[in-house]
C-alpha cells in the first residue's frame, strides 16, 4: 500500500488548514451560502435533507487497518456510529455537524486520509478493480497508475472549475471491473506487441440522466504518456464541455456532439503540445510508486488445503459461503474475501463502528492489515489462507459480515435515497429491504444464481440502476413514490444500458414484480444460461409481459365488470 | 481603487477596463485617457491605431491592454503579445475555470510574460490556483485579507506555470534517474 510522504502529508494538512479558515468565515457570514458551496463540496461536505453529509475519499479503493479505526473512530464520535461505503471507494457519514467538519478531517490527515475532491465539479477519486494486484486475470496491477494519477489530480490548478464532475477508473485487464466504460474517463490496462505496458483509453461514458457507454479515443497509450495525455483531454473538456446547462456538461454529452473521431483528433491535436514534456513518466518515479504495491510476504503454500476441504464438505452453510463470498487469487493457497454489507435489515453499504473496528483486526489477523472497498458496497480482504477460512467465516458471522449472497440478487447495490438524500424521488432502502426479504429462500435464491440489482432514488443513479441485470429507478408520479424498472443492464466487457421495461410500479409491487421477472427467466433460460444472457436471448419485451402479467389481469377483471 | 493584488503587493488600479455595449460598435467606442483594458473585439478593429497613438503621444499615452471573455481563443493574441502590456482574462463566475486553462496557454503555449490579470468574480480562495496557472494580478475585493490565501499551499504535484516541474521530477529520484 502506499505510504504518504512528508510532502503528500503536507499538502494534506494544508488543505485541512484552508478548509477549517473557510468554514471559520463561513459561520462568520464571511462567505455567502453560494461561494462556500463549491468550497465544501470539493471537500466532500453537502448539505443534505436533515443534516450535512461528509463523503470521505478512499482512493481507489484501499485502507489500511488504522485507517478503518479511525473511521469508527469518526463515526462513533461525530455522527451515530454507523457509516456508509458508496459505489465509488467513499466513506460518507449522514450525521455531521458543519462546525466539526475541520476537526474530523484533522483526525483523519493523522492516517492520510481526507475529503479532497470527493464531491464538486473537479476531477473525482480515482476508483479501480477491487482485486487490483491478486485478481489473476489482470494485464498488470492498477493501483499504481491510480496512485500516480491521484497525485496528478490532488488540486490540480487548471482543472479546479470543470464544467462538471469528472470521473477517472482504472481497469487492471480485459475482465474491466472497474467500470472504464461507464466513467468519463477510462483507463484499461493492456500490453502492445513488445509486452510493454500502456493503456486503452476510454472516454465519455456515465449513468446519471442521460446514460452513456464510454468510447475508446485511443487505442494504445505507452505508460509515460499517462498524464499529458490526461492533462489533454481534461483541457479539452475544460474549454469546450458546456457550461450552460447543467444536465449537458459532463464529457459524455461533448464527445457525443462531436462524435469519437472529432473528439479524439482534438485531444491528439492538444497532446502534440504536452506528449514529451514534463508531465512525462518516468521510470524511477514509477518504480518507487510500484513498489510499494509489491506483493505481500505470502507463506509459499499448495492450493489444496486439506482442512478447508474438509470443513467445505462437512459444513453446507460454509460452502455456500466460499462459493458466493470468496474469489480467486494469483498466489496458490490464497482466496480474497467479500465480507458483505448487506444483512438482511441492514442499508446496502452501511457499517457500525463496532464492524469497522472488528473488519480492522481481521485484516491484521487474517491478511497483511490491508482492506478494500468494492463497488458493490462491500469491504474485501485480499490476502486470506485457505487454511484459515473456516476461522475466519465464523468470526464474520458474529459481526453480521457473513450474508452469502455476493454477486445473487440479494447482494443489491442502493443508494440512500430519501430516506436521506434531498434529491431522491423515492425511498430505496425500505425498498431493498423488502426485495431482500421477499428472496428469502436461499435455495431460491442460489437456483436463481449471478443477478446485479440496483437501486436509484432518482434519476442522477447513484445506484447506477442503467447497469443493473435488474435495475429500478425512483420516480415521482404526482407525488406517489414510484420505481421504474429496466432490464439487460451490464458492466464489464459486455456493458450495457438496461431497457426500461413500461410504466413504473407502486412500491408496494415491486418485490412481487421482480419475483415475476426472476420466474420468467427460471421458465425460459436454458441450461447454465444465467439471468443477462436469458434477457438478451428471448428480450425484454417477453419479461414486460410477464412482469406486467398481473396488471393486465386487473384490467381485464376491470373489462368483465364494466361489460357485466 | 486599491482592489488590485500584484505580485504579492496591493497596489493602485489605474487601468479603465472598457465594456461594449449592444449599440456602439468596437470602432467607434470613445477611450478614455490613461491606461485601458480593451474588450478582444475593439482591440482587433483598431489595433493599428491604438499602437500609433502610444507612440505618437509625448508621455507615451496610455498602455494598452486587452480582456478576455472565456468563450475567447487566447491564440488570436499569440502575434500581439509585444503590444500589450496587461491582458486580463475574465471570470463570469467563480465556478467558469475557463480562464485557467486560457492563462495556462498564454503562459506556456504562447510565452506571455507581462502581466495577466484575472478580473470578474476573483474570490480569495481560488488565488492558488489562479497564482498557479500564470495570474499575477487580481482584481479582488478585500484585498488585504485576500493575500493570505496565496500562500495556502506550500508544495504542488503538478507542473505549471509557478513550478514548472511536477513533484516527480523534482525529488532525488529524478535527479538520479
Ligand atoms: S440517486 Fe438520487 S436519491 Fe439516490 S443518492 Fe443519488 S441523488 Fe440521492
Amino acid at each position: 500500500m502506499y505510504a504518504y510522504t512528508e510532502t503528500d502529508r503536507r499538502i494534506v494538512a494544508e488543505r485541512v488548514i484552508q478548509y477549517r479558515d473557510q468554514t471559520r468565515r463561513h459561520l462568520a457570514s464571511e462567505l455567502s451560502a453560494d461561494q462556500f458551496r463549491p468550497l465544501r463540496l470539493q471537500n466532500g461536505l453537502y448539505v443534505e435533507k436533515h443534516n450535512p453529509m461528509l463523503r470521505i475519499a478512499i482512493p481507489y479503493g484501499q485502507l489500511s487497518a488504522p485507517q478503518l479505526r479511525l473511521l469508527a473512530h469518526v463515526a462513533r464520535s461525530y455522527d451515530r456510529g454507523v457509516g456508509h461505503f458508496t459505489t465509488r471507494h467513499n466513506f460518507q457519514l449522514n450525521w455531521v455537524r458543519l462546525g466539526q467538519v475541520p476537526d474530523i478531517l484533522a483526525e483523519l490527515a493523522q492516517v492520510d486520509m481526507h475529503a479532497i475532491q470527493s464531491s464538486g465539479s473537479c476531477i473525482r477519486v480515482v476508483t479501480t478493480d477491487p482485486l487490483a494486484g491478486v485478481s489473476p486475470v489482470e494485464v498488470a496491477d492498477p493501483r499504481p497508475w491510480a496512485e500516480i494519477f491521484r497525485q496528478w489530480s490532488t488540486l490540480h490548478p487548471e482543472f479546479a472549475a470543470l464544467p462538471r464532475k469528472f470521473k477517472v477508473a482504472f481497469s487492471g485487464g480485459p475482465d474491466d471491473a472497474a467500470s472504464v466504460r461507464t466513467h468519463d474517463l477510462g483507463f484499461e490496462m493492456v500490453r502492445d506487441a513488445a509486452g510493454d505496458v500502456g493503456f486503452r483509453v476510454w472516454v465519455g461514458g456515465g449513468l446519471g440522466r442521460t446514460p452513456i457507454l464510454a468510447q475508446v479515443v485511443r487505442e494504445f497509450l505507452p505508460w509515460t504518456d499517462l498524464l499529458s495525455y490526461a492533462e489533454a483531454i481534461l483541457r479539452v473538456y475544460n474549454l469546450a464541455g458546456r457550461r450552460d446547462n447543467l444536465y449537458k456538461s459532463r464529457i459524455k454529452i461533448l464527445v457525443q456532439s462531436l462524435g469519437i473521431k472529432a473528439f479524439a483528433q482534438r485531444a491528439e491535436a492538444e497532446w502534440q503540445h504536452l506528449k514529451d514534456g514534463p508531465l512525462t513518466l518516468i521510470a524511477a518515479e514509477v518504480a518507487r510508486i510500484a513498489d510499494q504495491f509489491a506483493a505481500p510476504d505470502y507463506e509459499t503454500l499448495t492450493d489444496l488445503d486439506a482442512r478447508f476441504e474438509f470443513m467445505r464438505r462437512f459444513d453446507r452453510e460454509f460452502a455456500a459461503w466460499v462459493k458466493t463470498n470468496t474469489h480467486a487469487h494469483r498466489q496458490p493457497g490464497y482466496v480474497a474475501v467479500t465480507l458483505s454489507l448487506k444483512a438482511p435489515g441492514q442499508a446496502p453499504g452501511d457499517a457500525t463502528a463496532e464492524q469497522l473496528d472488528a473488519v480492522a483486526e481481521l485484516a491484521e489477523r487474517y491478511g497483511f492489515g490491508e482492506l478494500r472497498t468494492a463497488q458493490t458496497q462491500n469491504l474485501i480482504l485480499p490476502d486470506v489462507r485457505k487454511r484459515d477460512l473456516y476461522n475466519l467465516w465464523q468470526e464474520t458471522r458474529k459481526e453480521q459480515l457473513a450474508t452469502a449472497s455476493v454477486g445473487l440478487l440479494t447482494d443489491i447495490v442502493a443508494c440512500p435515497g430519501g430516506d436521506l438524500c434531498s434529491l431522491a424521488n423515492a425511498r430505496s432502502l425500505p425498498l431493498a429491504a423488502a426485495i431482500q426479504q421477499r428472496f428469502g429462500d436461499r435455495g431460491e435464491l442460489v437456483d436463481i444464481g449471478a443477478l446485479r440489482l440496483n437501486i436509484s432514488g432518482c434519476v442522477n443513479a447513484c445506484g447506477h440502476h442503467h447497469i443493473g441485470a435488474i435495475g429500478i429507478l425512483g420516480v415521482d408520479k404526482n407525488g406517489e413514490e414510484r420505481f421504474q424498472i429496466t432490464l439487460g443492464g451490464a458492466t464489464g466487457p459486455g456493458a450495457a444500458i438496461g431497457d426500461v421495461i413500461g410504466p413504473s410500479f407502486p412500491a408496494a409491487e415491486v418485490p412481487e414484480t421482480v419475483a415475476r421477472i426472476v420466474d420468467h427467466y427460471r421458465a425460459c433460460r436454458r441450461p447454465k444460461e444465467g439471468f443477462i444472457d436469458t434477457v438478451r436471448r428471448i428480450g425484454t419485451k417477453s419479461f414486460a409481459a410477464a412482469a406486467y402479467a398481473q396488471e393486465i389481469s386487473i384490467i381485464e377483471d376491470e373489462r368483465e365488470v364494466a361489460n357485466g | 481603487m486599491a482592489n488590485l493584488i500584484k505580485n504579492g503587493d496591493i497596489v493602485a488600479n489605474d487601468w479603465t477596463t472598457i465594456t461594449l455595449d449592444a449599440e456602439v460598435s468596437p470602432g467607434d467606442v470613445k477611450l478614455p485617457y490613461g491606461n485601458v483594458l480593451l474588450p478582444l473585439a475593439v482591440w482587433q478593429a483598431r489595433k493599428w491605431d491604438l499602437i500609433q497613438r502610444q507612440w505618437h503621444s509625448l508621455d507615451g499615452g496610455g498602455k494598452l491592454g486587452v480582456w478576455l471573455s472565456p468563450d475567447e481563443d487566447p491564440a488570436v493574441l499569440a502575434e500581439d503579445l509585444q503590444d500589450l502590456d496587461v491582458i486580463a482574462v475574465r471570470f463570469p463566475a467563480a465556478g467558469d475555470g475557463r480562464g485557467y486553462s486560457i492563462a495556462s496557454l498564454l503562459r506556456i503555449r504562447y510565452g506571455y510574460k507581462r502581466e495577466l490579470r484575472a478580473i470578474g468574480t476573483v474570490e480569495r480562495d481560488y488565488l492558488h490556483f489562479l497564482h498557479r496557472v500564470g495570474f499575477n494580478a487580481f482584481e479582488i475585493e478585500n484585498p488585504e485579507a485576500a493575500l493570505a490565501s496565496l500562500g495556502d499551499f506550500s508544495e504542488a504535484y503538478q507542473p505549471a506555470v509557478d513550478q514548472p516541474l511536477p513533484l516527480f521530477r523534482r525529488s532525488g529520484l529524478a535527479l538520479a534517474a
